[in-house]
């Protein structure tokens, strides 16, 4: 799960860290108040969305006014803000951070995240901050220093100074520096994060360690153990159609092809995606029913598919294992009755009580296109959805 | 022997008195050899009961000192399974399987951590289980589909992994044993180390390596194999048409950072040697023209 900036900052001051002063707003009015109540002679304006490259995209600006904070503000609230992570149709602006200016001289960039390579959580840090990290990575691997965390001591004050000479820290603010890594790498672990990150963390002029930016990522699982953290949730950054899923505990994911795929497990899900794009097709969905999928579940994926106007055909892909077929054809029978399905249906079948899940199908009068294996299915509702789109085409002249 | 398990193997199950421990582990006794392979079961407020005749002891490692069981198989809930698999280990059980899907990262990092330099081998958590066909079933894979022969499998999926299990078996190729090693980042035997048993494996031909999206373990896996492996491998990757930063169901099936793509992987394991299909259908045809 993620959260926004502001919310972020909130959880490392917790921790001791610095941030500049700032203040969350949701209308121009409050980004105007909030700039005179932080007073100084320069406030940046940043808009709150979940997605990241919001600097180049015109998501932050500089004010040099409290007429200029008015200015951006409007610019940005309600608009929708595109970034390289947003895709072209980006996301509305619906909150913004406004902050204190603060002098910069130099720009740092800290992470801590989980490392599936070592099976642990690694520190990451370099000099070169403020810039896209992956480009650092790619451009000058030698700028880049990772320092192992052991999950059962913690990140010990020898690492953390060794990080900091590393990144040519100041010297006069390596002691504190050396404190606050020990502090983040506490916020992450008591949190359950999965990623934190501070870019660029500055040093100021008069040699203050201050995040300028936070981004924190959690771990899904452990949610269950911080309530606090779970209530953060923005459901305007969040597909709706994403959230309306996993309420009935489906795994659904939007992507932009015209073939719905309902599915029992991630890995098959995937692959049959694969295999739709193999034979021609484009997948309109990733759609993982999981293990105990009943007849309302079902309902609902199907509900999920149609509404996407695109839709020309539907496969539904299910290896019975705990799953029994025949659970899932009374899943598909009533869920077609009760949407008035009005796009070709292909099932394939295969696994547990699969010859009773077939008999249910056949016998329900709906038109059912059966397949055989995968392949079979594939090139199946590929033909299907070409052949629906020429048939809707021909009926509009 | 398959690896890992067999007819001869004693099985404890940690959380024997849940509704999923329950219905599994019937399931597992009534495939093959599993009548006698289930001895025990742990839950330490229901020490002293029985399930359907199997004891249940307080602790694991009572169960393992009156049963002389070394393997144990977790249906505990994800809150606590990562102190399960910590239970185990500290009992000196060889092999742990953890089917529970859903536990915290930060748990499973230090269960890892403690594992080291302990012999218990884990499989999972997040994942199917093991079996060695006519012999032994420990998880929550069909039986059924699956055929004694001399084809490892080896799959981060579960369904994906009765998909090809089920290729195989059409086309007569039975197996030796397969393994899912689960969906999570944070997890116990890799690609990697499964087929470093297989490669030892008497009864093992061939390997069919099923992965996906989402961190380097089939890299890892595809450069061992290059430099180590005298059986033919072929392999199948699921997430050709994912898009990044989206996580795929599995919580480890995600491109991050422009990493750990299909493509990226296809390219390491073909120019290691590993014959791979972009074919789903086509996993089990492949594995028998190599042999």
């Amino acid at each position: 799960m993620k959260i926004h900036e502001y919310q972020a900052k909130a959880i490392l001051c917790r921790y001791g860290v610095s941030v500049p002063a700032g203040i969350a707003c949701f209308s121009v009015e409050e980004a105007v108040l909030a700039a005179e109540k932080l007073a100084g002679d320069r406030w940046v304006v940043k808009a709150q969305i979940y997605a990241g490259g919001r600097g180049k995209a015109g998501g932050v600006k500089l004010a040099k006014s409290v007429a200029e904070v008015r200015q951006f503000a409007e610019a940005m609230l309600f608009a929708p803000l595109v970034t390289h992570q947003t895709g072209p149709q980006g996301r509305i602006v619906h909150r913004l951070y406004i902050e204190q200016g603060v002098e910069i001289s130099h720009e740092y960039y800290l992470a801590l995240v989980v490392d599936r390579a070592m099976q642990c959580v690694s520190l990451i840090a370099s000099e070169a901050g403020g810039m896209d990290i992956e480009q650092v990575a790619a451009g000058t691997p030698e700028k880049i220093h990772k320092i192992r965390i052991d999950p059962l001591t913690g990140l010990s004050p020898q690492d953390a100074e060794k990080i900091v000479c590393e990144i040519n820290l100041p010297e006069l603010c390596r002691s504190a520096a050396i404190t606050m890594l020990g502090e983040l790498y506490r916020a992450f672990d008591e949190n359950d994060a999965s990623l934190l990150e501070i870019n660029p963390l500055i040093v100021t002029p008069d040699n203050r360690l201050i995040a300028l930016d936070a981004k924190i990522n959690f771990d899904d699982n452990a949610l269950f153990r911080h309530p606090e953290i779970a209530a953060l949730r923005d459901p305007d950054e969040e597909d709706p159609l994403e959230v309306e899923a996993s309420k009935y505990g489906l795994s659904y994911i939007p992507l932009d092809g015209d073939i719905g795929c309902l599915v029992n497990g991630a890995g098959l899900a995937m692959a049959t995606m694969d295999i739709i794009k193999l034979y021609g097709g484009n997948p309109a969905n990733f759609l993982d029913v999981g293990g105990g999928a009943t007849v309302e579940k079902v309902t609902e994926a199907f509900k999920l598919m149609l509404k996407n106007p695109d839709l020309q055909a539907i496969l539904v892909n299910i290896f019975g294992g705990i799953m029994r077929c025949d659970v899932i054809a009374e899943g598909v029978v009533a869920a077609a009755r009760e949407v008035e399905l009005a796009v070709p249906l292909i099932v394939r079948l295969e696994g547990t009580s699969v010859e009773l899940g077939k008999k249910i199908l056949a016998e329900s009068g709906l038109t059912v296109i059966s397949a055989g294996n995968m392949a079979d299915a594939a090139r199946k509702v590929v033909d299907a959805a070409a052949r629906h789109r020429a048939e809707a085409a021909i009926r509009e002249g | 022997m398959a690896i890992l398990i067999d007819r001869h193997t004693r099985v404890i199950t940690q959380g024997i008195t849940g509704k999923t421990g329950q219905f599994h582990t019937r399931q597992c006794r009534e495939y093959a050899f599993g009548k006698d392979c289930f001895v025990a079961g742990v839950n330490p407020k229901k020490a002293g009961e029985d399930f359907e005749g199997i004891p249940v002891f307080a602790t694991v490692e009572e169960a393992k000192r009156m049963t002389g069981a070394t393997v144990s198989v977790i249906y505990v809930p994800p809150a606590y399974a990562a102190a399960a698999i910590d239970e185990a280990v500290e009992a000196g059980l060889d092999l742990v399987i953890c089917i529970t899907e859903g536990i915290p990262v930060r748990d499973m990092l230090r269960t890892r951590a403690r594992m080291h330099g302990k012999k218990t081998l884990l499989i999972g958590p997040n994942c199917p289980g093991i079996i060695t066909p006519g012999e032994l079933k420990i998880g929550i894979m069909p039986g059924i589909i699956h055929q004694p022969g001399r084809i490892g499998v080896v799959s981060r999926s579960g369904t994906l992994t009765y998909e090809a299990v089920a290729q195989l078996s059409e086309l007569g190729l039975g197996q030796s044993t397969c393994i899912g090693i689960g969906g999570d980042p944070i997890n116990g035997l890799k690609h990697k180390d499964v087929l470093k048993l297989f490669n030892e494996d008497s009864r093992t031909d061939a390997v069919l390596m099923v992965g996906e999206i989402g961190g380097t373990d089939e890299e890892e896996c595809a450069r061992w194999v290059k430099a180590y492996m005298k059986k033919p491998v072929v392999g199948f990757i699921a997430g050709t048409t994912a898009p990044p930063g989206k996580r795929m169901g599995h919580a480890g099936a995600i491109i991050a950072g422009g990493k750990g793509t299909a493509q990226e992987k296809i390219e390491v394991m073909e120019a290691c040697g590993i014959r791979v299909t972009r074919n789903p259908a086509e996993m089990g045809k492949l594995l028998k023209s190599m042999i």
